[in-house]
């Protein structure tokens, strides 16, 4: 976690929530009965992930004292889930889903074109920063496969020029168009739906 | 094929309003108050009568499990606990509920705790559905604002409140002690059974984990009557199903379906069929990447239920059909399994977290071939090993692929073997 002799993480000195964070936490802890508030630690964890961009070892013991926990019960959970980064990421973290169902549907390429556009290859940060690579396990999209993660977003329906065009997009300081990038909605299959055809007109509540 | 008025997710693909106002005119939260005047006995016998078996992949009748919570609340209040921890590689169908059709949801948990005398309900969703989980905090934040979940839900009389928890990024929290360890706060590492949850669950109380897809399914059972869904499907399979259809078809989708539909027609009819026509099928994986993968003579012609697909020793899953065509490298696809399984497992069982990791290299050496024929009586070995020695599925998961491969490829694997061998000795 802090210091192995290989972990050149620059750890910040203190951590605290911003007013709007601490509004947040309490108002999360409040959702857990009376003597309960550990079930609150995941969620102040992504909070001050979301805060901070990582969760530093100063965040992990902020929590700790929030909760009245030992700092070590937030430690092993911090470890123990994998959508805690306990080192700096890019601004943009490219999070490719490399599972079977998107590994069928083209995610090798998908990966290769990030090492490519990127220069960087699994785990690892662009020098000015700015983007993180990653592989991850089953992002449960599956037959909008291949699929990409990228901040609070999937990109779907990916190929190689599309996952080309959403990294030169971030690179441009824009935000790509979220969901299937063939434009399809939903889970719907490609040329229309084979189902619920009979009710679309019936349904007042239709908006489409 | 089912009709369109008999499937209950009519917003699957989000083509309409997700919001109340759409929801109500597809018919969720009519009659609510109605139902819960009928009393917890009689949705119980309801949603027995249905013959609903639990949508999360292991299949226990649902109308059974809720009849296990005690029948009296006592000093410890009981909970309803939904499994939102989609992370079964194939699995997308809970996604689409939560996104496009959370009222059925929100609606269902109502209902579902109101029958098993729980006043809180605690929805855990897998962290990265992030905006999954935003459309469903505003579903709730819809229905506590018209007076349909929070005191005196629906004006039943019944104060009932719902929450969600977000998860980070853990498989195994999919199992339900888990889930639950997770959800108070903990590493999600599993624990042994008994206690069952309905006797010691979330924070030592009484507690029922059900998956999405069962308790959303709830509320048009409860409309309708469980003979209705009773009548859908074959006989101990009963009901509709969404299925998620991945991997080597023309056009890859979710759909809901009758429970025992061909798996051949499912494809055919729903996701264009496989990417070269029928005759370019190698095998499917028919209920996630748990469950043993069937060869293409299997898969002309067997039903897709729990029972039909237990004959054929494979399962039903969570029904998410991963189809791969003759070009997929088929141990190739199983050694990526294997890897999956091995960063999945939370550690605690011995079997399971040297057993994943030792699987994963020996399948590594078997997508190349540098092996010995003997190895794949090893490897098959190992798998039993490993297989019901662990506290959780988790070890069964990650046996079962590897079995499946054993079982229906197993020339494929020795081929590989002959040719590395051969190979090695021109060079």
């Amino acid at each position: 976690m802090s210091s192995s002799t290989t972990d050149t993480t620059v750890q910040p000195e203190s951590f605290a929530f911003t007013a709007e964070n601490l509004a947040k936490a309490q108002a999360v802890i409040a959702k857990y009965p009376q003597g309960r508030q550990r079930s609150a630690v995941m969620p102040l964890l992504d909070i001050a992930q979301r805060q901070e961009g990582w969760v530093s070892l100063a965040a992990m013991n902020y929590v700790a004292e929030m909760l009245d926990l030992a700092p070590i019960k937030v430690y092993e959970v911090a470890t123990f889930y994998t959508m805690f980064q306990l080192k700096p990421v890019g601004k943009y973290h490219l999070q490719v889903c490399t599972n079977l169902p998107c590994m069928l549907r083209g995610s090798e390429e998908i990966v290769e074109t990030c090492r490519k556009e990127l220069g960087v290859g699994l785990g690892q940060t662009t020098a000015d920063g700015l983007f993180t690579l990653s592989e991850v396990e089953c992002l449960g999209a599956c037959v909008n496969a291949p699929v990409m993660w990228i901040g609070d977003d999937y990109y779907e329906d990916l190929d190689v020029e599309s996952a080309k065009q959403i990294i030169l997009a971030l690179k441009r300081g824009e935000t790509p168009k979220p969901g299937s990038q063939t434009g399809r909605q939903g889970s719907c299959p490609v040329g229309g739906p084979t189902t619920l055809t009979s009710l679309q007109s019936s349904l007042p509540g239709g908006d489409a | 094929m089912l009709r369109d008025q008999d499937r209950i997710f009519t917003n699957l693909y989000g083509i309409h309003d997700w919001r109340l106002k759409g929801a109500r005119a597809r018919g969720d939260w009519s009659g609510t108050k109605e139902i819960m005047a009928k009393g917890r006995d009689w949705i119980i016998e309801e949603m027995k009568a249905s013959g609903l078996r639990g949508r999360g992949g292991a299949g226990f009748p649902t109308g059974l499990k809720w009849s296990f919570m005690p029948k009296e609340v006592g000093v410890r209040p009981h909970y309803l606990v939904v499994n939102a921890d989609e992370g079964e590689p194939g699995t997308c169908k809970d996604r689409d509920i939560m996104r496009y059709d959370p009222h059925k949801l929100v609606e269902g948990c109502l209902l579902a705790s109101f029958a098993m005398g729980a006043h809180a309900s605690y929805i855990y969703i897998r962290g990265e559905f992030i905006r999954e989980a935003e459309n469903l905090q505003a579903a709730i934040d819809e229905a506590y604002a018209a007076g349909l979940i929070g005191k005196n839900a629906c004006g039943s009389g019944w104060d009932f409140d719902l929450y969600i928890h977000r998860g980070g990024g853990a498989y195994v929290c999919g199992e339900e002690t888990a889930l639950i360890q997770s959800l108070e706060g903990k590493k999600g590492q599993p624990r042994l059974k008994p206690p069952f949850p309905a006797g010691v669950g979330l924070y030592g109380c009484p507690t029922t984990v059900n998956n999405v897809e069962s308790i959303a399914c709830a509320p048009t059972i409860l409309r309708r009557g469980g003979t209705w869904f009773a009548g859908i499907g074959r006989p101990k399979n009963s009901g509709t199903k969404v299925f998620c259809i991945s991997g080597h078809v023309e056009r890859p989708c979710n759909v809901e379906e009758e429970m025992g539909i061909p798996l051949k027609e499912l494809i055919e009819k729903h996701a264009g069929g496989v990417r070269g026509g029928w005759s370019n099928l190698l095998g499917i994986i028919p209920g996630g990447s748990s469950v043993p993968v069937l060869t293409k003579e299997v898969c002309d012609t067997v039903l897709m239920d729990f029972d039909s697909l237990r004959e054929v020793r494979s399962g039903l899953g969570t029904a998410a059909v991963i189809v791969m065509d003759k070009s997929t490298d088929i141990v190739r696809a199983i050694a990526r399994l294997a890897k999956f399984y091995k960063h999945e497992s939370c550690g605690q069982c011995t079997p399971c977290r040297e057993g994943t990791g030792w699987m994963w290299r020996v399948m590594e050496r078997m997508v190349t071939g540098n092996a010995t024929i003997d190895e794949i009586d090893m490897l098959e070995d190992v798998t039993r090993q490993v297989e019901g020695h662990t506290i959780c599925a988790l070890g069964d998961a990650a046996a079962w692929p590897i079995q499946g491969l054993i079982r229906s490829f197993r020339p494929e694997l020795e081929r590989r073997i002959r040719e590395a061998r051969a190979n090695a000795r021109a060079a």
